[in-house]
């Protein structure tokens, strides 16, 4: 049996990504947890470049690794919520989510496993080329995209005037 | 040999779980934001894996989860703003101390 390059690669990531998300809920101390976040987030730009989608990991590390953790970061120290994570929920209702996340959990993985694929394996991926993209962005034909796209403009507006409108001083 | 379409789902999977937990037991607003955005990132890696296993030529799901990350930006923005602004009025963010709506 051997193992490729890929496949080592592969099973590296999803294993830190797997601790880092479950240490990401678990840890006490929140700055340490948008740490762990981050992690994550660079596993699935990594997932994103083995999958064949070089702009989709791009645009992951971009806007998340450089954008919203970063924000995260801020508002933690903004509103100096290090000391306040440590409160915990009751008895009963601890319980009750951990038995909502196991009996979750073993559903979904009996159904993926189960399910029987009819093709095993990932097609070979090949790089989708730049242009591609950005002609399907803007284009309105059948695989088109410019209605989205438009759309998410509009929504990126709106938030912006939003998030300033809400959280400047009055 | 290549790899399996089922460990792409389980890592997605542990990951919307992981999510899910954090969203119930935490009480602070950013930590639960923080585990809002790990379920979003498990929706966007079956998007990216399902439109590679079943369509590898068209790119449906590779725009979905494109419009998935830009849409969370905008979200986690606007859901920080109010955080901060619910700082300035009541000088903490537990979930339980949000219990009145008086501007």
């Amino acid at each position: 049996m051997d193992i490729t390059l890929q496949q080592t690669v592969f099973y590296v990531v999803a294993i830190l990504m797997s601790v880092f998300s479950v240490m990401t809920v678990t840890t006490k101390s929140i700055l340490r947890s948008a740490t762990y976040l981050l992690f994550v987030l660079f596993g699935t730009a990594a997932i994103y470049f083995i999958l064949g989608y070089t702009f989709l990991g791009a645009v992951q590390l971009m806007v998340y690794a450089g954008g919203i953790v970063v924000l995260y970061v801020f508002s933690i120290l903004l509103t100096n919520s290090d000391k306040s994570i440590n409160l915990k929920i009751c008895r009963s209702k601890m319980v009750a989510v951990l038995a909502t996340i196991i009996l979750g959990a073993a559903l979904v993985l009996f159904l993926i496993w189960t399910n029987g694929f009819a093709l095993n394996v990932i097609p070979e991926g090949s790089e989708i080329a730049l242009k591609e993209i950005g002609h399907a962005l803007i284009s309105s034909d059948k695989y088109g995209y410019v209605l989205p796209f438009e759309a998410v403009g509009v929504l990126l507006l709106a938030c912006m005037i939003g998030g300033i409108l809400i959280a400047r001083k009055r | 040999m290549e790899l399996h379409v089922v460990s792409y789902l389980v890592v997605s999977a542990i990951m919307l779980f992981a999510g899910i937990y954090g969203f119930f037991t935490r009480k602070n607003l950013l930590a639960v934001l923080i585990s809002v955005e790990l379920m979003l990132n498990a929706t966007n890696i079956n998007f990216a894996v399902f439109n590679r296993y079943l369509f590898p030529d068209v790119f449906e799901g590779h725009f979905f989860a494109l419009f998935g990350i830009g849409i969370a930006a905008a979200e986690t923005a606007v859901a920080i703003a109010i955080i901060i602004n619910i700082y300035r009025n009541i000088r903490n963010i537990q979930t339980d101390n949000i219990d009145e709506l008086k501007g």
